[in-house]
Formats: structure tokens, sequence, C-alpha cells
């Protein structure tokens, strides 16, 4: 399958850092990318790049073949859903959503009949009429969405949409950007730097820092074959030996003498379906996830093990 | 590109426009001969030295400073009071009393100066500096009020509270806390009022008759027609407002809180 | 909520409150009074009113106030905005302030001066007379101060500064966001102008342009210096009531108008943004 969108060599220079430093990235037709990192890892200046806000200092972007480096937003083949939604707040939701089908000259007919289409794509048909300040926050992104999608872009690109909202409205639009990603079949590019909803989302998860990317691939393959420390302990966490990643689910409390070796149990957190334990031995910090019935105290001194083929290999 | 040169043809004749009377205000200051008209024969002092030498003008000059000082201080302090008054504690009827206070703002001053002039003229107080100083505090306090209110929110209280429970009395409150944090807004009121007072002429001109300032001396030479003298004091002015800003800008850094 | 009497508050606030009640209430009912009862002691009367509406030299004065203050609210708007978009947007960041400054600085000298330096440019032998006969252009000097014209022209000076502060300031609050989503969505620079900064800077405006009205129409110095006696508008006609007659009572009565007049154009302006609120 050919690449829709190749990223070549891209950097960006700022001040005295190098905000994207020679980074390189293919994204497939129909995927759902997610680029995951802290503040300050370049996620956010990558996706500028890709739509068109801002120049890289050095490097190409091709979309579908076509050279677009130096292309204005307008004419792209991509469009954004910003942090902060961007909603005109003094056009109605429906004539906002119209908005790029009437700077293509589409007539206002068929320009209400597609903002219709694509409100109860994403479930707010009736909200038509109101104005921005009238909505909530989740329905104020999918006004954003929807207003992105009717203009068919070959890729979509969402500057971490979901950060404004709390945890259960968080879960439920994850849900609804998939099934929409699906039903639409546009490719999604999406900045988050939170890793749960990245493994929620993405079937292609690029891990960023400090401008580079440090590990890519599906999210079962990140999480189970990280690539470099900060990928293991950035994306689910991770002891680690001997520039070796052990996932904490990986970590049993035996009687016998283990492959770990002995620590001490310092802290002992309940999170409900799962305990999770941090004990400490002269040179290593573990992280024990442990049935939540486990019961250990701290202080007490335990034997730990894992299986070999659950010390994972770090490249970097 | 087409935007950029525009944008630059537009801007230079604005800044054209902008620029002009002062650009022949301050040349003709300079004119050796007797009228501030081409062509230029120059460049001379003696308008300059004429205007130093004009006891009204320098007299007036005095006068704006005083008046601004004075009535600058007194509209800051009232208007500092009347903040402090109102965000603090729970008066009735308070929205009521802020409007009354901020209402000047939205009055002409000739208005407020035609009114002073009738009601001083009813209870016998005669035209002179102090009777401006009345209209300019008038004038600058509802601004000092408004922009100091503006800034004792939440937060400020907060601390004042803390100042409280560890012992404080209420004026050392005052005067320990909460105006020193408040000193941006205090600092901005004083000079926005100095402003106003400074280039103030209908309140001035209603209510003063020998002893005036300096815009209504200025106004008194415009009766001689076009004059250098004039184009003279003007850059004077000028000149002196430029200084102050300059020195408030340095100034102003250097108040920077760490 | 307050742990210490209402006492402290009140002896603060007693001050600006009593200045305000001595100093600005109880003038303005003198002179609302002085208006209906004339200082030659004949008793209530509504003359000093009908006389306004009565004499074409009166109430003209007040229609030139307001053409004049639309004329210029108009032109210092078309003039202001398109600067101000240039200083917010053209303009590279770190030069913006320094071009502000630069745009406010001629306005440092006072009031009375700036005006008095219009005429220099406008009188009978000032610089554009002088440069157009100079050049051949003109034969003789024309009419150019003590006209309608040049108060217009000193008062849009003004006002063009005032405007591209509040509209710059306008334009800067804007979220980049907005324009950014425009662009993307497939709207060029002009388009992107019309349909999403215009609209919603246009509170901001009305804000500037009613500024502009208050400002103006209460001015005595502009139109005296440069539109001298020919043609009055309010502000002059209320000065010559103290000055040639000391009459007291019609000059309050012109000041009640002027600021009735006002009052109406703010209630407009109040009731126009609450609309664009919705």
């Amino acid at each position: 399958m050919k690449d829709l969108v190749t990223i070549e060599n891209l950097s960006r220079d700022f001040a005295n850092t190098k905000a994207l430093n020679d980074v390189s990235l293919a994204i497939k037709p129909g995927s759902y990318t997610v680029l995951l990192g802290p503040s300050g890892s370049g996620k956010t200046t990558l996706l500028s790049i890709l739509g068109g806000f801002l120049q890289p200092s050095s490097g190409r972007v091709l979309i579908n073949g076509a050279d677009c480096t130096n292309v204005p937003p307008a004419k792209r083949p991509t469009a954004t859903v910003f942090q902060d939604y961007a909603l005109f707040p003094h056009m109605t939701v429906e004539n906002n959503v119209g908005f790029g089908l009437r700077m293509r000259g589409v007539d206002s007919a068929t320009r209400t009949a597609r903002a219709e289409e694509m409100l109860t794509l994403v479930g707010l048909a009736q909200s038509a009429g109101k104005k921005p300040h009238q909505l909530s926050g989740g329905q104020r992104q999918r006004v954003a969405l929807a207003r992105a999608l009717i203009v068919e872009p070959a890729v979509l690109l969402l500057d971490e949409p979901l950060g404004a909202l709390d945890l259960k409205l968080r879960r439920q639009m994850q849900d609804e950007l998939k099934a929409i990603q699906k039903r639409v079949g546009t490719a999604f590019i999406h900045v988050t730097h939170d890793q749960e909803e990245a493994m929620a989302l993405a079937d292609h998860v690029v891990v960023m820092n400090n401008g580079e990317i440090e590990d890519e691939g599906t999210p079962e393959k990140v999480y189970a074959q990280p690539a470099s420390r900060f990928s293991a302990t950035f994306m689910g966490e991770s002891t680690i030996i001997n520039n070796h990643a052990i996932r904490p689910e990986h970590i049993t409390i035996v009687k016998s003498k283990g492959r770990l070796g002995s620590a001490t149990v310092a802290d002992i957190v309940y999170q409900g379906s799962y305990k999770r334990v941090l004990a400490k031995s002269d040179a290593t910090q573990f992280i024990i996830r442990m049935p939540a019935e486990t019961t250990l105290t701290v202080g007490e001194t335990v034997q730990l093990d894992c299986a070999s083929n659950h010390m994972i290999k770090l490249l970097r | 590109m087409m935007l950029r040169l525009t944008s630059s043809i537009y801007a230079a004749l604005i800044y054209g426009f902008i620029f002009l009377p002062v650009f022949v205000l301050v040349l003709f200051s300079f004119q050796a001969s007797l009228f501030p008209i081409p062509p230029f024969n120059g460049p001379s002092l003696r308008w300059y030295a004429a205007v130093l030498a004009d006891k009204r003008l320098v007299a007036g000059l005095g006068n704006s400073i005083l008046l601004a000082l004075s009535t600058s201080a007194l509209a800051t302090v009232l208007g500092f009071l009347s903040a402090w008054g109102f965000a603090r504690f729970q008066l009735p009827k308070s929205g009521l009393m802020r409007g009354l206070i901020t209402a000047p703002l939205t009055i002409s001053y000739l208005i407020i100066g035609m009114g002073l002039l009738v009601f001083f003229n009813w209870i016998g107080i005669p035209k002179s500096l102090i009777a401006v100083g009345i209209g300019h505090v008038v004038i600058n306090m509802p601004l000092c009020f408004a922009i100091i209110y503006s800034q004792m929110g939440d937060h400020q209280a907060n601390i004042e509270r803390a100042a409280r429970d560890l012992g404080a009395p209420e004026w050392k409150v005052l005067s320990l806390i909460t105006a020193p944090l408040l000193w941006p807004a205090i600092f901005a009121s004083f000079f926005l009022s100095m402003t106003f007072s400074w280039d103030e002429f209908v309140i001035s001109f209603l209510l003063t008759r020998f002893d005036t300032t300096l815009p209504v001396e200025i106004w008194n030479l415009l009766r001689a027609g076009l004059n250098p003298k004039t184009n003279a004091v003007g850059s004077l002015v000028f000149g002196v407002s430029i200084l102050m800003a300059i020195l408030f800008e340095v100034f102003a850094f250097r108040k920077r809180p760490a | 909520m307050a742990l210490i009497s209402n006492r402290a508050g009140w002896a603060s606030v007693s001050p600006a409150l009593g200045w305000t009640l001595v100093f600005f209430v109880l003038p303005f009912a003198a002179m609302l009074a002085i208006s209906f009862y004339p200082q030659d002691g004949s008793g209530f009367s509504l003359a000093a009113y009908t006389q306004f509406f009565a004499s074409p030299s009166y109430y003209y004065a007040l229609f030139n106030s307001l053409e004049v203050t639309g004329l210029v609210t108009a032109i210092s708007i078309l003039l202001a905005y398109p600067f101000a978009w240039i200083l917010a947007d053209v303009v590279p960041e770190r030069w913006q302030r320094l071009a502000l400054t630069l745009a406010v600085l001629p306005f440092w000298t006072s009031y009375v001066v700036r005006s008095y330096s219009w005429l220099l440019v406008l009188s009978e032998n000032g610089l554009v007379n002088a440069t157009l006969v100079k050049f051949g252009i003109l034969s003789a000097p024309i009419q150019l101060a003590n006209t309608r014209g040049a108060t217009v022209i000193g008062f849009v000076h003004f006002f063009v500064m005032l405007l591209t502060l509040t509209i710059y300031a306008n334009l800067k609050q804007l979220s980049p966001n907005y324009r950014k989503a425009a662009a993307d969505l497939g709207a060029g620079p002009i388009r992107s102008f019309i349909h999403v900064v215009l609209p919603l800077t246009l509170p901001g405006i009305m804000v500037g342009a009613f500024l502009t009205f208050v400002l103006a129409i209460g001015d005595y110095i502009t139109p005296q210096i440069l539109g001298g006696n020919n043609e009055l508008l309010m502000p002059q006609l209320i000065m010559m009531q103290i000055g040639r007659r000391g009459d007291f009572t019609s000059a309050s009565a012109l000041s009640i108008i002027l600021m009735l007049v006002v009052t109406l154009a703010y209630l407009l302006c109040a009731r126009w943004l609450k609309i664009e609120r919705t």
C-alpha cells in the first residue's frame, strides 16, 4: 500500500534548540496514527508542519506523492481540529460546519444538506441552529470534528482534542472518535500526551521525545517490545535492569529464590482492580502489579521472579 | 508580496498624516523671522528665549505642574481608599455608589466645568487655581478608583487575610500589604491623572481668571495669531513629555518585582 | 464576610463619595436648577429650552455637531482599521510596540498645541497653501482654515490615533486559532477578514466609535481653533453664552441638551451591543 503521507528528514530549529531533529515517518491511508509524547517532544510542532501552519527548517512533507512542504493550509488536503476547537463564536453550528464548503464555492442548499449529514454523523443534528457558547465542551469538540471532516481531507489532524474534557467524557469521546474514523475512512493523525488514549485509539503509535522518534508501531508491539528506555517508561511502566525492561504484570513474588533477587516493599497503592507495589533493592526500583487481594506490608522483604522471555532488551 | 507593498504605502501615508502638524510645529519653532510659515529662515533659538523670558508662560508652567502633582495625589488617595472600601466590605447599595463615583467619566469636561462654574458662582468660591484643582480631582478620581478597584480581586483579599491572621492591625494591613501589592495600579492611576490634569484646558479656562495653567496661557497666545513663540512653547512641552515617557519606561523597568 | 465592622469600610469610601456628591452631583443640580431659573430673578421658566428649539442659529449648532461628529467617526474608523490591522498583523511582533509608540508620539504635544499646529498647515500662509502657490498649482491661497473641513481634519487626526489603539488591542485579543481555522478551511486573507475577523471585532469598533462620538461632540478646542466662528458647534455655542453674555441660564440649558444627546447615543450603543451578544 502506497504511503498517504511521507515525512522526510524534517527538522525545525527554535532559538537554540531543535524542536524537531531529522524526523522521518510514513502514514498509511485509512490509519489512525497517534503522536505520543510529553510536552516539548515535538509532536505538536510536527502536526503544525503537517497542517502548513509552520515551515520546517529542512526536510519535506509529501501528501499523496505531491511535495506540500511550502503549500499554505488552505491549499493542502489536510484539515485540523484545534485544541481549543476555534469554533467561530458569531456563527451558528450549521454555518461553522458549512464554512469550508462555502470557501469552496458550494451553494447554500448543498451546504445545508451536507452540514446536516455531518452533524448527524457526530450526533448533533438538533444543534444546527445553536451558537458555540450554548454548547458543552464535548459538543463543541464534535462540531469542530464535523467542520473539519466536511471538506473531505486526505488527512485529519487533531491537536490534543480531548485534553479539555473530564475522564468519563474523554473515554466516551475516544470511542466515538474511533468509530467515526472507521466510518469515514480518513487517515487521522492525533497528538496526545496520554498513553492510555494512544493505546485505545491508535493502530499506529509514534512515541516522541526531544524532537525525535523514540519508538513506532502498533500499540501492542510498542508495549510488548519497547525500543528504548524512554518508550518503556512513557508508554506504560517498566522496571529497568541492565538495559532490559520488565513490565509490572510480568514480575511475580515467589517463596523461594527468584531470578530478580530480593527487594524491600517501599509503597503499596490500591487501584481498585489491582495493587501497584513499589519495591527497592540496592540497585533497582521495581514496579510490580499484584492482584487486589494481595496482602503485603511496607518494609517486608520479598523475592521477585519473572520469565526470561519477559525481559525485553532495549535498543537505546 | 502585493500585500506587503500596499501595507507599507498605506502605513507610510498614515504616519505622514500623523506627524505632519508636529513636524511643522517643531520646524518653525526654530524660525528666525517673525512668522511660523514658509519660507524657513533659521535655525534660531530666539523664540525659545522669548518663551523662557515670558513670565506668564513660566508662571503657567509652574501652576500646571503644581496642580497636576497635587490633584493627582489627592485623586489617587481618594480612589485607593474608596476602592479598598468597596472591595473589602459588604456595603449596602454598593453598585449604586460605585456607579456614582465613576459617573464623571461619562460626562464631557465642558459640562463638568460648567457645573462647577455655576455652583461656585452660587456659593461664592472665586475663580482660582484651587477651583480648577477641585475640578481636576473630579475628573481624575473616577479613573483612579476604576483602575485600582479592578485590581483588588480575591487573590489580594487572601493575602490580606493572612496578614490579619498573623496579627496585623487594619491600618498596617493597608499600608504594609495592600498598598505595596497594588503599586502598579496606584502608579498607573497617578501617572494617568498627571497626564490628564497637565493637559486639561476647558475646566482651567472656565474656572481661572488671572493665575492660570499652561494650556490656558498658550490659548491666550493664540489670540495673537500665528506666532513662533507658540511653536516654541509647544515644542518644549512636547520635548518634556517625551523625556517623561522615557523616564517612566526606565523607572518602570527598574521597579519590576522579581 | 468581613470580620471587621463595616465602619472602617464606610470611613474609607466616604471621602470619595463626599467629593463626588459635593463637587459633581451638586454642581450638576445647580446647573439644572439655573437652567429653569434665569438670573434676572423672573422665576421658573422654560425659556432657555424653548429658545433652543425656536432659533435656527441654536439648533443648527446641534445639527452641525452631529454631522461633523458623524463624519469624523466614520472617516476615523475607515482610516484607523487598516492601520491597526497592519500594526497588529503585518508588522513583525518585536517592532509592534515601537510602531505603536511612534503612532502615538505626536499626540504628546498638548491638545491645544496640536490643534494649533494644524493651523500652521492649513492657514492662508501655512504649509499647504505656501507650497501649492510656490509650485504654481494655485495662483492664490485658498481658504482651508476656519472651515468645517479644517475641524474635521483636526478631529480625524486625533481620533485615528485613538481608534488605532483600541482596534489594535481588539485584534490582538482575538485568538490566532480563529484565523488558522479559517485558513485551514480554505479562506484566503481577505475572506478570513470578512467572515471571521471583522465580525468578531465589530463590538470593539462600536465601543471605539462611541468613545469618538462622545469626546468629539463635547470638544471646544478643535472647532474653535480650526473651524472658527463661521459655523458654530454646540460647545462653541455654550461657551459663547458664558463669555459674551454671562448667560449661565442659556449655557446650562444647552449643556443639559448636549448631555441628553450623549445619553441617547449611549443607550442606543448599549442596546446594540446587547443584541450583538446573543
